[in-house]
C-alpha cells in the first residue's frame, strides 16, 4: 500500500494508528494478568484492616507517595538500607500501587516496626525533632482530625468488587474493627479471628480516647513489608 | 500560503486566542507553583503548617497545570490554528470548540480546587478523582469530533504532516486515560482502581510515559512540523523522513513505559521489553529532530536575527538530548543508579522546559501577532524571554544531575569496613544545596516567561493601532 493512500484516508490513518499503539500495550500489559509466576506464591498476605485502609487512603490523600517508594531493589545496599527485596505479591491489594517513582524520602516497604509509635508521633509533628535533616513537610493535622470512617463499609465492599479478598464477615464487622485496633484495651478478639493473630493493637496516635487520622496513619506505616514470612519463601525464578 | 485578511473572518481565530491567552496564564501559575515546591524542598517549614500547600498536595498540582494546563491549552490552540490553515477551512463546530475550552478550563479549574483538599486518585499525572476524569473523556470526545470533523473539510486531498501527529496524539491520549483511569467510585469524590500492584504499576507507566510520548512528544512534534517551516520560510527538510519518523515513533513509544519499573516487582522481562524500545526509540526521536533542525539547511543566517527561529532551534536541540539521555537512562545499569533520584527529575525538566515550553512559546510567539492581525509588542524582548528560558533551563538541569547522581552514589557507597557509608539523612543534607540551585533555575526561567505577559499583554493592546503583519 502507497503511503499516499494511507495520508488521503482520514478512517484509515485512524485505524493503523490505533492498531500500532495496541500492539505494544497488549504484549506487556496483558501477560501479567495470566502468567502465574508474576504474583507470588508466599505466607501471611493478607487484606488491610479498616484502620490500615484508611491509613493508606491518606497516605495517598497527603501524596506521600511523590517523596517516598514502597519498592526495594534486590541491590545489596538496598537490602541492607531497607530489608529484603519488595514481591510482588506485597502490594497485590493495594489500588493502586505505592511503588513510588522518587526517593526524596528513604524507601517505606518495610518502615513497619521500625520505629515505635512514640517516634511517629514526633516525627508527624514536626519530622525535624527526630531527624535534623529532614525536608519533609510537617503533618500537625493528622493528630488533630478525628478519622472519618463514615463510609468504611462501602469502601471495603469497593475493593472486594474489584478483587480484594474481604470477607463479608469482615466487612459486616468494619466499624468494630476499627475501634477495636484503635483504642486499646478494647475487646479485640473478633478483628485477630478475621485477619490475623499479629495485627498490631496499640495506642498509635498517643491518645487513647480519640480516633484520630493518625491512628490510621501510623497503623498503616507499622504493618507496610511485615506480613510476608521470609523464613518460609523460598524465591523462584522469574 | 500567504494569509489574507479575509481569512481571518472565515477561521474561527476566537477560540484560539482564548486558549493562547489561557496557556500563558497557566504557564505562568504552573511555574509559580514550582518555583514553591523547590523552595518547599529547600526549606521544609515554608508551608507554615497549611496542609493546602503541603508537598504531597501541590506537587501534583505542579504536574498537572504545566503538563495539562499550560501544554493542553498550547495544544488546543495551535492544533485549532493549524488544522484549519491546512485545510483552508473553519472549525467544524464553534460549539464544540466553545464546549472544549470551557470544559478545559473547569477541569482546570476542578483539579486547583481538589488537589490541595487532597482529593486524589494518587496516580501520578492521573491524580484527578473519578468525575473529572469523566469530564476529560466528554471534552476529549467533543475535540475528536471537532478536529477530525475539521480534517474532513480540507481543500487538499492529502492530510497535512502536523495533523498525522495531532490525530495521534488525540486517539492515544484517549486510550491512556480511559484505561489507566478505571475505577469504580466509593463516593463522589473517591474511588479505587480496579488494578491493583504489579498490574497498577505497569498499566500507570504505559500510561505515564505515553502522556509524555503522545501528549508532550507527539503533538508538539506536529506543531513543529507546521511552525518551523513557517517560521523559517522554507520547506520541511524531508517528507520521506517525516513518514518514517511517524510511524516509527507511534509504534514504538509504547513500549517504553516499563523502564520505569527495571529492577522492581515487575517480572523482568518487561522491562527488558521496555528498555528494548526504548533505546530503539532514538531513532525516531532524532528523525524528529533534524527534520525540524534541517528545515533551516540555506536559512541558517535567520537565526542571528529572528529570535523565534532560535526559540524553535533550542527546542529541538534539548529534545535531542533529553531523548538521548532518556534511553541511556532505560538502560537497566544506568537506572539502577539514576532510578529514584532527583536525575529523572531533571531529565523530565529537560525535557520539560527546554522541549517543550520554549516550543510552546516559539509557536506562541508566531501565532499571536497573526491572530491579532498585528506585528510583536517588541523582538527585543523575545530575545531576552530566549536568554532567560535558555540559562534558567541548564541551571536547572545541571542541578539536578549533580544531585541526582551523587544521591546514586552516597546510597550504595560503602567504607573500608563493609558497612554503608551514608545514612539516608546525610544524603538528604547533601542535597540542600542543589534544591536552592534548582530554585534559582526555576526563577529565571519563570522572569522570561513574565516578560512573554508583558510582551504579548503590549502586543494585544495596541493590535488595532498596528499595520497588519505581511507575513
Amino acid at each position: 500500500m502507497k503511503h499516499s493512500t494511507i495520508e488521503k484516508s482520514i478512517p484509515l490513518m485512524s485505524i493503523l494508528t490505533l492498531v500500532m499503539v495496541l500492539i505494544g500495550g497488549i504484549v506487556e500489559i496483558v501477560p501479567l494478568f495470566f502468567i502465574k509466576s508474576t504474583i507470588e506464591k508466599v505466607e501471611g498476605m493478607r487484606p488491610y484492616t479498616p484502620l490500615e485502609l484508611r491509613g493508606q487512603d491518606i497516605y495517598v490523600r497527603e501524596g506521600c507517595y511523590n517523596c517516598h517508594s514502597q519498592m526495594i531493589r534486590p541491590f545489596r545496599d538496598e537490602q541492607e538500607r531497607y530489608g529484603h527485596y519488595s514481591l510482588a505479591a506485597e502490594s497485590m491489594y493495594d489500588h493502586p500501587f505505592q511503588w513510588g517513582s522518587k526517593r526524596t524520602g528513604p524507601d517505606l516497604a518495610r518502615v513497619g516496626g521500625k520505629y515505635s509509635n512514640l517516634w511517629h508521633q514526633a516525627h508527624m509533628k514536626n519530622p525535624r525533632d527526630v531527624v535534623p535533616e529532614s525536608v519533609m513537610p510537617a503533618y500537625p493535622w493528622l493528630a488533630e482530625n478525628d478519622l472519618d470512617y463514615g463510609n468504611i463499609k462501602k469502601r471495603m465492599e469497593v475493593l472486594q468488587l474489584v478483587g480484594v479478598p474481604y470477607s463479608q464477615e469482615q466487612i459486616d464487622n468494619a466499624v468494630e474493627d476499627l475501634k477495636a485496633q484503635a483504642i486499646p484495651d478494647s475487646d479485640s478478639d473478633g478483628l485477630l479471628a478475621r485477619y490475623d493473630e499479629k495485627v498490631p493493637l496499640e495506642d498509635f496516635d498517643g491518645e487513647p480516647a480519640r480516633i484520630t487520622e493518625l491512628d490510621a496513619m501510623v497503623a498503616y506505616l507499622q504493618i507496610l513489608g511485615t506480613m510476608v514470612d521470609f523464613s518460609s519463601y523460598q524465591a523462584q525464578a522469574r | 500560503m500567504g494569509q489574507k485578511n479575509d481569512s481571518i473572518a472565515t477561521y474561527d481565530y476566537g477560540v484560539v486566542k482564548m486558549f493562547s491567552v489561557m496557556a500563558i496564564a497557566y504557564a505562568v501559575v504552573g511555574f509559580i507553583v514550582g518555583i514553591i515546591l523547590a523552595l518547599e524542598l529547600t526549606f521544609p517549614e515554608l508551608n507554615g503548617g497549611i496542609p493546602y500547600i503541603s508537598f504531597g498536595r501541590l506537587r501534583p498540582l505542579h504536574t498537572s497545570a504545566v503538563i495539562f494546563a499550560f501544554g493542553g491549552s498550547v495544544l488546543f490552540a495551535t492544533t485549532y490554528y493549524v488544522v484549519q490553515r491546512t485545510c483552508r477551512a473553519r472549525l467544524f463546530s464553534d460549539f464544540l470548540s466553545q464546549l472544549t475550552f470551557w470544559g478545559w478550563n473547569l477541569i482546570v479549574v476542578a483539579v486547583v480546587i481538589t488537589y490541595p483538599l487532597g482529593l486524589s486518585q494518587g496516580q501520578e499525572y492521573a491524580e484527578m478523582i473519578w468525575p473529572i476524569d469523566l469530564l476529560i473523556v466528554v471534552v476529549w470526545v467533543a475535540y475528536f469530533i471537532n478536529f477530525v470533523g475539521t480534517l474532513a473539510k480540507r481543500k487538499d486531498p492529502h492530510i497535512f504532516v502536523a495533523n498525522w501527529f495531532f490525530l495521534a496524539f488525540i486517539i492515544t491520549v484517549a486510550l491512556l486515560h480511559i484505561v489507566n483511569n478505571l475505577a469504580v467510585p466509593v463516593s463522589i469524590t473517591a474511588s479505587y482502581p480496579v488494578w491493583s500492584g504489579v498490574q497498577s504499576a505497569m498499566i500507570q507507566w504505559w500510561y505515564g510515559h505515553n502522556a509524555v510520548g503522545f501528549f508532550l512528544t507527539a503533538a508538539f512534534l506536529g506543531l513543529m512540523y507546521y511552525f518551523v517551516p513557517k517560521q523559517a520560510e522554507r520547506p520541511i527538510y524531508s517528507y520521506r523522513l517525516s513518514i518514517v519518523h511517524f510511524w516509527s515513533l507511534v509504534f514504538l513509544y509504547i513500549w517504553a513505559g516499563p523502564h520505569h519499573l527495571h529492577y522492581t516487582a515487575l517480572p523482568d522481562w518487561a522491562g527488558t521489553l521496555g528498555a528494548t524500545f526504548s533505546i530503539m526509540l532514538l531513532l525516531p526521536s532524532w528523525g524528529g529532530m533534524i527534520n525540524g533542525i534541517m528545515t533551516l539547511s540555506g536559512a541558517w543566517h535567520k537565526l542571528r536575527t529572528d529570535p523565534i527561529l532560535r526559540f524553535f532551534i533550542i527546542s529541538l536541540s534539548f529534545y535531542g538530548m533529553s531523548t538521548f539521555e532518556g534511553p541511556i537512562m532505560s538502560i537497566k545499569e544506568v537506572n539502577a543508579l539514576s532510578h529514584y533520584t532527583d536525575w529523572t527529575v531533571g531529565h523530565v525538566h529537560s525535557g520539560a522546559l527546554g522541549w517543550v515550553a520554549m516550543v510552546s512559546f516559539a509557536a506562541l510567539y508566531h501565532m499571536i501577532p497573526r491572530l491579532w492581525g498585528t506585528t510583536i509588542h517588541s523582538v527585543k524582548l523575545i530575545n531576552l524571554h530566549f536568554w532567560l528560558s535558555t540559562v534558567g533551563v541548564v541551571i536547572y538541569i545541571v542541578a539536578m544531575w549533580i544531585s541526582g547522581i551523587m544521591q546514586g552514589l552516597m546510597w550504595r557507597a560503602y567504607d573500608e569496613f563493609g558497612n554503608l557509608t551514608y545514612s539516608f539523612a546525610e544524603s538528604v543534607a547533601a542535597m540542600h544545596p542543589y534544591y536552592f540551585i534548582r530554585a534559582i533555575g526555576g526563577i529565571v526561567f519563570l522572569l522570561g516567561a513574565l516578560v512573554m505577559v508583558y510582551n504579548v499583554y503590549m502586543t494585544i493592546a495596541n493590535a488595532k493601532d498596528r499595520p497588519v503583519v505581511a507575513a
